[in-house]
C-alpha cells in the first residue's frame, strides 16, 4: 500500500503531538479505540472559558500511518475553532484531505470520535463546575 | 499469511544515508520469497532458448536435452531431502503441492476414512485446501499450537481415530520460523497407519530434510523461497515403507507418473534444482551465518529497548527468522518508519481483512501484541552491516513512535492496559 504525500507528512512531522494535565478544568481528553484493535487514539484540548475557543490541542496515537496522520490532522483543524465549530468536522473531511483510502476510513472514523469525546470531556467538567461554582459565589 | 510484504517507498527519508556497503532499500522478508541466486539464473538460461525441448517429446535431441535437465533436476532434489529420483513430482509451486497432497491423498484413501488432521497455524494453502474438503464431507481436527508454537504429541495422539487417513503438519512455520517435531509426529503417524504430509516450503535448503529419517511421506517444496525462480516447485510422494498413492488433481497428458499432467516448467525445475544443489553444498556453513545473523539482530535490539517480546519458541526456530513485537507501537507504523527496509508485519493495518496475524493468535499472543510484531527474514544475501542498519533504524523508530504513543504514556503512568475499559470493545 503506497501513502499519500500527506499522510506521509503528518507521519513525518506530526503537529502538536503531547499531553496536557487532563484534571485541569478547561482540558477536555478524549481516548478512544482500543489495543486489541490496532488503534488507540488520545485528543486533548485546552478550551478559553470565555470564548469556547479550542486555544490548544494535543494528541498521541497508537495506529498505522494513516491513524497518526488523521490525528495528527485533526488537533490542526481544531486549533482555533471554537468548540460548536470543532463539532462539525466530519470524517469524510479528513479522508479527503489526506486522500485515504478505503480501507483506511476507519482512522478518519475514530479521529472524529476523538474530537467529540475530547469535546465531550470538556462539556461535562463545565456543567459539573457551574453548580460548584455557584454555590462558592 | 497475513503479513503482507512492505513494498520500499520512494519518499525514503533523505536523511537516512547508507553506511559504507549497504544498498538502500534492504530486502529482510526472505520468508515471502527469496532473491534469485546468480548462479541459479546461470543454468537456467539455456533451457528458454536453445535447449527449448518439450521434455515429454521422446523422439529428438530437443526433447532429450530438456529432459536430461529435468532428471539432474530430479536427482539433486531427490538428494537434497533423501529421496529417490522417482518421488520427485514437479508442480507449479508449493500452493499447487499442499493441493495435489491433501486432496490427492483425501480421494484416493476416502474407502479408509475421511478424517484429517492438521494444525491452526499452518499455511493457507493447506487450511484452505482442508476447509473445501470439509465442504464435502471430510472432517478435519484443527490441532491448537502450545505457546511455543509446537503441537503437542499428546494432543495429536488424541485426536488420531481409526477415520484417520491424513496428518498434514507444516515443517517450519512463515511467520515465526518454528520448527515442529516433524519426526515425531511422522513416527506417529506410520505406528497407525496415517499418511504424513509436511509442508516443507520454508524448511528445505535451510534446515535438514530427510523424509527417511523424519518419517515423512508427502513433502511441499517450492524454488522461489530457496533463492530459485518463482512458479515451480515439488512433491515428494513415498514410493516404499508405506507406498503412498495420490489421485490427480490435473488431469491430461499424464506427465509426472499421472499425478500432475501438464508440460514441464523446464527452465524452472533446472532452476529449482539448482537452488537444492547448491543448498546441499552450502547449507552448514549458510545456517550458522544466518543464525549469526539473527542473533546480532535480536541482541541489538533487545540491548536497546525494553518491553519488546519474541514471539516463538527460540529454540526450534529457522536460523533465519526473528519475528519480535514491540509493545506500545503498532506494526504498519512502524513499517512504515523504515520504509528503506523490506520486512513484515502480522498487524491487521497491514492486511485486507483488518486482523492481525491468526498465527500469533494462535500462540496466545494477545491481539494488541501481534497487532505490533514485525517479522525479519535474513537471507543467503544480507550482510552484517544491513542486520547494523536494520537495527539501528528499528530502534530509532520505536523510540520515536513510542513518544507518539498513548499506550506508552499509559505504561510509563503505571496503568495497567489490560484494566482499562476500552471505548471499542
Amino acid at each position: 500500500m503506497s501513502y499519500s504525500d500527506k499522510v506521509i507528512d503528518h507521519y513525518n512531522h506530526p503537529r502538536n503531538v503531547g499531553s496536557m494535565d487532563k484534571s485541569s478544568p478547561d482540558v477536555g481528553t478524549g481516548l478512544v479505540g482500543a489495543p486489541e484493535c490496532g488503534d488507540v487514539m488520545k485528543l486533548q484540548i485546552k478550551v478559553n472559558r470565555d470564548t469556547n475557543v479550542i486555544e490548544e490541542a494535543k494528541f498521541k496515537t497508537f495506529g498505522c500511518g494513516s491513524a497518526i496522520a488523521s490525528s495528527s490532522l485533526a488537533t490542526e483543524w481544531v486549533k482555533g475553532k471554537t468548540v460548536d465549530e470543532a463539532l462539525t468536522i466530519k470524517n469524510m473531511d479528513i479522508v479527503k484531505e489526506l486522500s485515504l483510502p478505503p480501507v483506511k476510513i476507519h482512522c478518519s472514523v475514530l479521529a472524529e470520535d476523538a474530537i467529540r469525546a475530547a469535546i465531550g470531556d470538556w462539556k461535562k467538567k463545565q456543567e459539573s463546575a457551574k453548580p460548584v461554582a455557584a454555590e462558592a459565589k | 499469511m497475513s503479513t503482507d510484504v512492505k513494498i520500499p517507498q520512494a519518499q525514503a527519508d533523505a536523511q537516512h544515508v547508507a553506511p559504507k556497503g549497504v544498498k538502500l532499500p534492504i530486502y529482510m522478508d526472505n520468508h515471502a520469497t527469496t532473491p534469485m541466486d546468480p548462479r541459479v539464473l546461470e543454468e537456467m538460461l539455456p533451457y528458454f532458448m536453445e535447449k527449448f525441448g518439450n521434455a515429454a517429446s521422446r523422439n529428438h535431441s530437443f526433447g532429450w536435452a530438456a529432459e536430461e535437465g529435468v532428471e539432474t533436476a530430479r536427482e539433486r532434489i531427490a538428494k537434497l531431502i533423501g529421496a529417490t529420483t522417482k518421488e520427485i513430482i514437479f508442480t507449479s509451486g508449493a500452493t499447487e503441492s499442499d493441493n495435489l497432497a491433501i486432496k490427492g491423498v483425501a480421494e484416493m484413501y476416502r474407502e479408509k476414512g475421511n478424517h484429517i488432521i492438521t494444525a491452526v497455524t499452518e499455511h493457507k494453502a493447506v487450511l484452505d485446501t482442508c476447509k473445501r474438503l470439509e465442504k464435502y464431507g471430510y472432517r478435519v481436527t484443527y490441532l491448537p499450537v502450545q505457546k511455543d508454537g509446537l503441537i503437542d504429541l499428546d494432543d495429536l495422539k488424541r485426536a488420531m481415530d481409526d477415520k484417520t487417513i491424513l496428518v498434514t503438519i507444516m515443517f517450519a512455520n512463515n511467520e515465526i520460523g518454528v520448527l515442529q517435531p516433524v519426526a515425531e509426529i511422522g513416527k506417529l503417524c506410520h505406528e497407525r497407519g496415517v499418511i504424513f504430509h509436511t509442508d516443507a516450503t520454508q524448511a528445505i535448503g535451510k534446515v535438514p530434510v530427510d523424509v527417511i529419517k523424519q518419517n515423512i511421506d508427502l513433502a511441499s517444496i517450492s524454488g522461489h523461497k530457496m533463492y530459485g525462480p518463482k512458479g515451480v516447485g515439488a512433491l515428494y510422494v513415498r514410493r516404499k515403507n508405506p507406498r503412498v498413492q495420490i489421485s490427480a488433481i490435473i488431469d491430461g497428458g499424464g506427465h509426472e507418473r499421472g499425478m500432475r499432467s501438464g508440460t514441464l516448467n523446464v527452465p524452472g525445475i533446472v532452476g529449482l534444482g539448482k537452488a537444492c544443489a547448491i543448498a546441499q553444498e552450502e547449507m552448514p556453513q549458510e545456517s550458522c551465518k544466518l543464525a549469526g545473523l539473527r542473533n546480532r539482530l535480536r541482541d541489538r535490539i533487545m540491548s536497546r529497548l525494553d518491553e519488546v517480546y519474541i514471539n516463538g519458541s527460540t529454540e526450534h526456530r529457522l536460523p533465519g527468522n526473528l519475528n519480535i513485537s514491540f509493545a506500545y507501537v503498532e506494526g504498519e507504523s512502524l513499517l512504515m518508519g523504515i520504509n528503506d527496509i523490506a520486512v513484515s508485519s502480522g498487524s491487521a493495518c497491514t492486511s485486507a481483512t483488518l486482523e492481525p496475524s491468526y498465527v500469533l493468535k494462535a500462540l496466545g499472543t494477545g491481539d494488541d501484541l501481534a497487532h505490533s510484531s514485525i517479522r525479519f527474514g535474513i537471507g543467503r544475501f544480507n550482510t552484517e552491516a544491513e542486520v547494523d542498519y536494520v537495527a539501528d533504524r528499528v530502534i530509532e523508530t520505536v523510540e520515536r513512535l513510542r513518544e507518539l504513543s498513548p499506550l506508552y504514556e499509559m505504561a510509563k503512568e503505571g496503568i495497567n492496559l489490560k484494566d482499562v475499559k476500552w471505548a471499542g470493545e
